[in-house]
């Protein structure tokens, strides 16, 4: 071992793999940590509040009569337990995380301090509407950047993420098929879509039918034009599609379904491979959602928020959810009751309460003013340009179904490259972990075998990408030449082996119960 | 561009690798018709921090914050003071940056809490089990209405007259597709007799406690109509600190209880990002809609998390899902519970008691005033008074005298001209006693 001139060690030199047990049962800077529910005391808290007498209370009789059951800590103790359990996270801040589909990119710091701004955080949704033409002025100027971009006329801003969004065009598309008079029930659906498409067809009472895929990966043209008949409301496409490819025939597929009376909706999940160069509205797109949190990188958070604005063709436009709204010589003003409407307004319902997801507005149009129009189809063109980069010096070890290219921002690879290697996609998944990457999305589109869905994103620079490659490239051969093992054990460095999902579904525990009380 | 890491010479180096020429050669699959210059888009070009800062900061000052004034607004979203730990926690980037918890070795940090989440949502609710939660209060009782109806296989939804409008809209806009949605009555300060519109086609009934108007609910005779024609009773609520002295749905025999989380941990932010919580007996488990994290083991033994029962989610069953629902409401649903950490519950029963007291006194004071009638005679932090002026052009009058008074009811329920001079006035543990001077002294001369 050498040393620097502090003494120190400057190289850690080479040591056994050490698997003795700890004492504490902790390994260094992993920390293992229990529930909060079993930390803790009665009587202590971590808010410092006066206590107030009730000597007369109104509460109409209804006053709690049993302890809740939560657990007393301090500050110093609660801050402790979720700084232990952030670590236990990936996060795209701690490294690359190629999750096909769901983009993660680069989320600006700048967003976060924004969306805290007092005049925006701290604002009530129901306060006079004369003290908060501010924040009417920003959704209105959000709105602006998102009817350019898309080249679309309207947008309803309430949907409060993706599928929410989803549920918004297809019910705007119900009413617009009812004020002609019509019945239709039906709606075409790839078989490569989110899941969250079928569902919410099925949400918004229509019945699904699906409609196949062609081998170079996009949907069937002429199955789809078979299946246009006039009991069809609409069709539910993504473009680029969920194999990563753009749908050549798209301008067709949207001709052939407005000249069958129904409307083309967009599933704008990957509009993020587009944006600033193509816009949704010249490919004939009735109705389009727009993950605020993938494209314009509003933070993931665990699994959410999200905020799903949806733009609407003019023939959609009249019927956008409540409130709406309007900017005229007294400024701007929220239409929240359909006796306020403005001329042509119909509009289908409310969807939620209040106006939206405002905090990832705010970090939406300041992801957009720093970007700019240039900035965004940069962003575009450097997400796919990275994707055709994986691609290309992947798919000659991995087997890329589509790999003659150019995919657009996410390379879809199958899983024949393993096919009698005895290691499955979710083992190399796994391997991918104990190398220090997030795996990429697995199993997804479901139309093809074991299908693994990179999706790096414009935030990657050349270097990280190479050592990415390089991983990939070494883990294949790997599992080409049988050396099954770091794939079958996998992941051994992270927090936690793999876990039995199997038995966490037969007997579900959902919760902590205190030991006595449990059975 | 500050957040694009790659050079012109990487791109360069990176098209000779894949083979093509250009980057608009990545693009040919797509129509050239359909490619348009940058100059067909009316938007400016790429900013500065400082400058994105600086107008987006313009914009901001040009509204009134809550802390800013005297306040007292509630209606459905509460100002509430949020300890400074919860906004630095959650902004750790392994929280804030990370996604759904597909992996779970390397996502416990996420599913850990959002199983101690679950666990808090069925303690406050007195429920058995609760999901990691959903968009908000008012999405979460339209998810509860489609569960009644798929349980019950009956089609109509009661709701109560108190039910925060917002909510019963949101309600009627999914559950009238599949079902009937009823509407009982508005009967500000009183319950009204929903026990009558319940029949044998009834699905649930839907009560708010306490309700839109601020009054507190017995739901137990409401349980007991519901339960006799074999409906289900939601217990809505809108101000979950109320749950720290008023007596859980779930022992008043609530079936599913749903609520708006957004006044634990999370600010008003002009009515988004909130946290909707779900919880319900464990019967209906099966029939939840959203996220589940469960305890299990890894290969070593370990205790770990995961999500769980997924064969009920769209990404698995697709059309035959439980829900449509895709997202949770994970950081918010984090703000919660590390607030109701921080909390605990001596914290929360001191917090719930002082909104009371804070209340209580607001309202007996207000009442004294000359034009002013309290309608509500029972309730949390939150109630309703009767003016001798229409409550919208009050509201407007103390604005601009800088005071933000409340929610005037013909916001929620304009066509309603017997709510035109009801005003829903809230205080929490942010209202000062120089907050309720200012608003008795200006409310005075104005109704004079």
């Amino acid at each position: 071992m050498t040393m620097n001139n502090q003494g120190r060690p400057s190289s850690a030199g080479t040591v056994a793999p050490d698997d003795t047990a700890t004492i504490s049962g902790d390994r260094g800077l992993d920390h293992e940590e229990p529930l909060i529910f079993e930390l803790g005391r009665d009587g202590m808290t971590g808010v410092d509040l006066p206590n107030a007498q009730l000597a007369d209370t109104r509460l109409g009789g209804m006053r709690r009569k049993q302890p809740i059951g939560l657990p007393g800590l301090s500050e110093p103790e609660v801050i402790r337990h979720y700084v232990r359990l952030s670590r236990m996270n990936y996060a795209i801040d701690a490294g690359l995380y190629p999750l096909g589909s769901c983009t993660m990119k680069h989320n600006p710091r700048l967003n976060e301090k924004m969306a805290r701004l007092p005049g925006f955080g701290d604002l009530h949704p129901l306060a006079p509407q004369s003290t908060v033409q501010g924040a009417l002025a920003l959704i209105s100027e959000l709105m602006k950047w998102l009817t350019a971009l898309t080249g679309m006329p309207a947008v309803a801003m309430s949907p409060k993420a993706g599928s929410h969004g989803e549920l918004c065009g297809l019910l705007s598309i119900r009413a617009a098929i009812a004020a002609r008079g019509e019945k239709r029930t039906r709606i075409l659906v790839p078989q490569s879509a989110h899941g969250t498409n079928p569902a919410t067809a099925a949400s918004a009472g229509f019945t699904i039918d699906e409609v196949s895929g062609t081998p170079d990966g996009r949907v069937d043209m002429i199955e789809l034009e078979g299946k246009l008949a006039p009991d069809v409301a609409a069709i539910m496409l993504t473009n680029p599609n969920t194999c990563g490819l753009f749908e050549r025939d798209i301008r067709h597929m949207a001709d052939a379904t407005h000249k069958a009376g129904a409307y083309f909706y967009c599933d704008g999940a990957n509009f993020n491979a587009i944006a600033g160069r193509v816009r949704p509205g010249d490919l004939g797109v009735d109705a389009m959602h727009i993950n605020l949190h993938k494209t314009f990188s509003t933070p993931h958070g665990g699994g959410g928020p999200g905020a799903g604005p949806v733009v609407l063709s003019a023939a959609l436009a009249p019927f956008a959810p409540l409130p709406l709204l309007l900017h005229d010589a007294n400024g701007f003003r929220l239409i929240e009751d359909r006796d306020d409407l403005p001329a042509g307004a119909k509009p289908f319902g409310r969807l939620c309460a209040f106006h939206g997801q405002m905090g990832m507005f705010v970090r939406a149009l300041a992801y957009m003013l720093s970007h700019g129009r240039d900035g965004v189809r940069q962003a575009s063109e450097d997400a796919v340009l990275s994707a055709n980069y994986i691609l290309a010096s992947l798919k000659d070890v991995m087997s890329a179904p589509y790999g003659e290219g150019p995919c657009m921002h996410e390379a879809l690879f199958d899983d024949s490259f393993l096919e009698g290697s005895g290691v499955s996609t979710l083992d190399f998944a796994k391997a991918m972990i104990d190398e220090g990457y997030h795996p990429m999305t697995m199993y997804f589109p479901l139309v093809v075998h074991g299908a693994m869905l990179i999706e790096p994103t414009e935030s990657e620079s050349k270097e990280s990408l190479d050592r990415f490659i390089h991983v990939m490239r070494a883990l294949t051969l790997e599992a080409v030449a049988k050396n099954t093992t770091r794939f079958a054990g996998a992941p051994r460095f992270a927090p936690r082996r793999r876990l039995d999902e199997t038995a966490a579904a037969r007997k579900p525990v959902l919760r902590w119960k205190r030991r006595e009380a449990a059975e | 561009m500050r957040y694009h890491p790659l050079t012109p010479e990487d791109r360069l180096a990176m098209i000779e690798r894949i083979g093509v020429t250009s980057v608009d050669a990545l693009f040919k699959d797509v129509p050239l018709a359909a490619v348009v210059p940058l100059s067909a888009f009316d938007l400016p070009d790429g900013q500065g921090e400082m400058e994105v800062e600086r107008k987006l900061s313009r914009m901001a000052q040009t509204n009134i914050a809550a802390g800013a004034a005297p306040f007292f607004c509630g209606a459905g979203a509460y100002k509430h003071h949020v300890p400074a730990a919860v906004d630095h926690l959650i902004q750790r980037s392994e929280f804030l940056t990370s996604y759904t918890p597909y992996q779970p070795e390397i996502a416990q940090g996420t599913l850990q809490y959002m199983f101690e989440f679950q666990t808090q949502v069925a303690l406050l609710t007195g429920m058995e089990v609760a999901n990691a939660s959903l968009y908000d209060g008012s999405t979460a009782t339209a998810e509860a209405v489609l569960m009644a109806q798929r349980i019950t296989k009956r089609p109509k939804a009661v709701l109560s007259g108190g039910l925060h409008p917002h909510y019963g809209e949101t309600v009627e806009t999914v559950a009238a597709l599949s079902g009937e949605v009823l509407r009982a009555p508005t009967m500000p300060g009183r319950a009204e007799d929903i026990a009558a519109m319940i029949d044998d086609q009834t699905a649930c009934v839907v009560v708010q406690s306490p309700d839109v108007f601020g009054l507190i609910r017995d739901l137990k005779p409401i349980a007991a109509a519901a339960h006799a024609k074999g409906a289900l009773l939601i217990a809505v609520v809108t101000e979950v600190i109320s749950l720290g002295l008023l007596e859980a749905p779930g022992f008043q025999d609530a079936d599913v209880v749903v609520a708006e989380g957004q006044a634990i941990g999370n600010g008003l932010s002009f009515g988004g990002p909130y946290v909707g919580l779900f919880a319900t007996r464990e019967k209906f488990l099966r029939q939840m809609p959203g996220r589940l994290t469960g305890e299990t083991v890894d290969a070593s033994g370990k205790r770990g998390y995961v999500l769980t029962l997924s064969t009920r989610e769209q990404h698995i069953r697709r059309e035959k899902a439980t829900s449509n629902i895709c997202t949770n409401s994970g950081l918010c649903c984090l703000a919660f519970t590390i607030h109701l950490s921080l909390l605990g519950e001596e914290g929360l029963t001191r917090l719930a008691r002082l909104n009371h007291a804070k209340a209580s006194a607001l309202a007996d004071r207000l009442a004294q005033i000359k034009g002013v009638e309290l309608v509500t005679p029972a309730f949390f932090n939150e109630f309703t008074l009767r003016l001798s002026q229409p409550a919208a052009s009050v509201v407007e009058a103390l604005a601009r005298k800088g005071i933000l008074a409340g929610v005037p009811a013909s916001r929620l329920l304009p066509h309603d001209p017997t709510v035109r001079n009801l005003l829903i006035v809230a205080a929490t543990e942010c209202t000062t006693d120089e907050d309720c001077d200012a608003f008795a002294t200006a409310l005075a001369e104005v109704l004079a």
